[in-house]
């Protein structure tokens, strides 16, 4: 169950191995740096030698978790300043700038505010559901953070079928939203939850046939497979990673706007369009719960992110080979930190999208331009995985996608807007 | 160790069933019966059946119970009034349990301390399936899709 674990119990893990040649730092200074936490976790381990196993395997389960919710959740106040001082920075204002230097103490006083604050339950509310609504959903993004390879040696759940380990459980996230719709007893939240379930259905099609041709060219559903195959570069600068061919560039794109859709960011946000329906399912929360579910978004951002790191930007691979010397889970986390300024400034640029006009590129062009993914992948694999299979693959793609945009071009531009169910 | 788990998960699903088969609001039935799916799903991982677990989560978490929800939220205007007591229900569910019950104590004894077989990884269910149930995927695969168009067509008809 425990990859690490095992490896620590049993035999020291050769830990130096396939580490690329350190450029400026000595061989050992950069292989110790690069496997430092999971030396130190052998560490600890190495105290329970003498231990029953079942304890050695709590133990090393509960040094996993508590790492990984101490980075997240350090990393979620993190995001919740940086996100307000981009977000202010592109409206040209300043931004928290008052607690602490630069306002960078601002998530200790909205996280005690928020401790503080009156925990309201509507008088009609379904108690138990609408307690454990905001739970769950947390819960759903931290199991689903643990597949991730944060860098060599360093996946907190190492099992064979990682993604769909992903998958399962983010699918769970659906009955999350509808316990706090439903338990709330609220026409707003039910029509924001319905609007949410609505949406990630839609958008959970191409988010994971897009995985798909990664899968395909692995021949594994396992995370640290998948970031091994991405390994290796052309000519020392060019990446073996899956986003530098046509395939997995669209691939990537689909996959990165599902996450968008997935994780209810701005230009997806119609589940809790404040125009529309207060906050969507989120309207009868308040204090703690409220930010348990803005904990659980950035969470579920996260590991949206991370994933799509895993899948189509090479995982904790270097960049440049020359690189390489670099501690592979530095390398992860600069490339997580690279697509969630993304989030941030897309949310900062893009107006909302309106509820059929999300669901209509979900069915019309995600979809097609998915499967199409998975066409491409299998005619670059059989073209022998060179610059033939590369040029043919992207034709494919190009093909499919003017056809599409010619489909579904309307034809009518600036008509008066016909609504269809509000009349 | 794993007989605590073992328990823990028993203890956990069977809860969870009968909080399902009990329960008089029919929401909470379902979220109850969500659970009991995780707990079925949890066996399977504590079987090595890794990958079966997993679908179990992702098809009977994560749409099964989206439906079932949904269904009942859809078609029930007094979803929360829903506590009046079904005796046919009660003979059907003898009938289902007695019928079952049946067919296990029929069932030759096969040995339940076997040899331990190595658990199919994904690649191997991947070739197995590609390969001997090549047609039985298919086949699954024409039922989902006709089902998927007859859908579609279902809802295109609001329009007309």
């Amino acid at each position: 169950m425990n990859k690490i674990l095992q490896c620590a119990a049993s035999k020291p893990i050769p830990v130096l191995r396939n580490v690329a040649e350190p450029a400026f730092l000595p061989r050992d200074v950069s292989g110790f740096l690069d496997q430092i936490f999971v030396l130190a976790k052998e560490r600890v381990m190495s105290l329970l030698v003498g231990a029953p196993p079942w304890l050695a395997q709590i133990v090393s389960s509960l040094l996993n978790i508590v790492a990984m919710l101490a980075v997240f959740l350090s990393l979620f106040a993190l995001m919740s300043v940086f996100e307000r001082k981009i977000l202010a920075r592109i409206q040209n204002r300043l931004g928290p700038n008052r607690v602490g230097p630069f306002g960078l103490l601002q998530p200790a006083a909205d996280g005690i505010k928020m401790l503080i604050k009156e925990d309201i339950v509507p008088l009609r509310a379904d108690k138990v559901v609408h307690f454990l609504a905001p739970i769950l959903m947390a819960a759903i993004a931290i199991l689903a953070l643990g597949i991730i390879p944060y860098g060599r040696n360093m996946t907190p759940f190492a099992i064979d079928g990682g993604i769909l380990f992903f998958f399962a459980i983010g699918s769970t996230t659906e009955l999350s939203v509808f316990m706090a719709g439903w338990g709330s007893n609220n026409k707003f939240s039910m029509l924001g939850a319905m609007r949410a379930i609505a949406q990630m259905i839609s958008y959970e099609l191409p988010l994971i046939i897009t995985v798909l041709p990664v899968v395909m060219v692995v021949g594994s559903l396992r995370p640290d497979a998948i970031v091994a195959a991405q390994s290796g570069y052309s000519l020392g600068v060019i990446p073996h990673w899956f986003v530098l061919n046509p395939w997995g560039a669209v691939a990537f794109l689909l996959f990165f706007v599902s996450g968008l859709v997935e994780s209810n960011r701005t230009p997806f946000d119609v589940p809790e369009g404040e125009s529309e329906i207060v906050a969507g399912h989120m309207t009868e929360y308040s204090g703690f719960k409220y930010a348990t579910f803005f904990l659980a978004e950035y969470l579920g951002m996260f590991a949206i992110s991370g994933l799509t790191v895993t899948l189509f930007l090479g995982g904790w691979h270097a960049p440049v080979s020359f690189l390489g010397f670099v501690p592979s889970w530095l390398w992860f986390f600069a490339k997580l930190g690279v697509l969630l300024f993304v989030f941030i400034w897309v949310r900062g640029t893009l107006p909302r999208t309106r509820v059929d006009q999300v669901m209509n590129f979900a069915w019309k062009f995600m979809l097609p331009m998915a499967f199409t993914c998975i066409v491409a992948a299998a005619v670059w694999h059989f073209a022998g995985r060179n610059l033939a299979g590369w040029l043919w693959s992207l034709g494919l793609l190009a093909v499919v996608y003017f056809g599409l945009s010619r489909v579904l071009e309307t034809g009518k531009k600036f008509a008066p807007r016909i609504y269809r169910f509000a009349e | 160790m794993n007989s605590v788990a073992f328990v823990v998960i028993t203890v956990l699903t069977l809860a969870a069933a009968l909080a399902a088969a009990t329960l008089s609001k029919l929401v909470h039935a379902a979220l109850c019966f969500a659970a009991a799916f995780v707990g079925v799903a949890a066996f399977y991982f504590f079987l090595g059946a890794e990958f079966v677990g997993l679908v179990q989560v992702f098809i009977y978490v994560g749409a099964v119970a989206v439906l079932i929800v949904f269904t009942i939220l859809l078609t029930r205007r007094d979803g929360d009034k829903e506590c009046g007591f079904n005796w046919s229900g009660v003979v059907i569910a003898i009938a289902v349990f007695g019928g079952l019950l049946w067919a296990i104590l029929k069932t030759p004894v096969f040995a339940v301390a076997a040899q331990p077989i190595a658990p199919l990884s994904v690649r191997q269910i991947g070739k197995l399936l590609m390969t001997d149930y090549v047609w039985p995927l298919q086949c699954a695969g024409l039922v989902l899709t006709a089902a998927l168009i007859g859908a579609l067509i279902l809802a295109m008809e609001e329009r007309r």
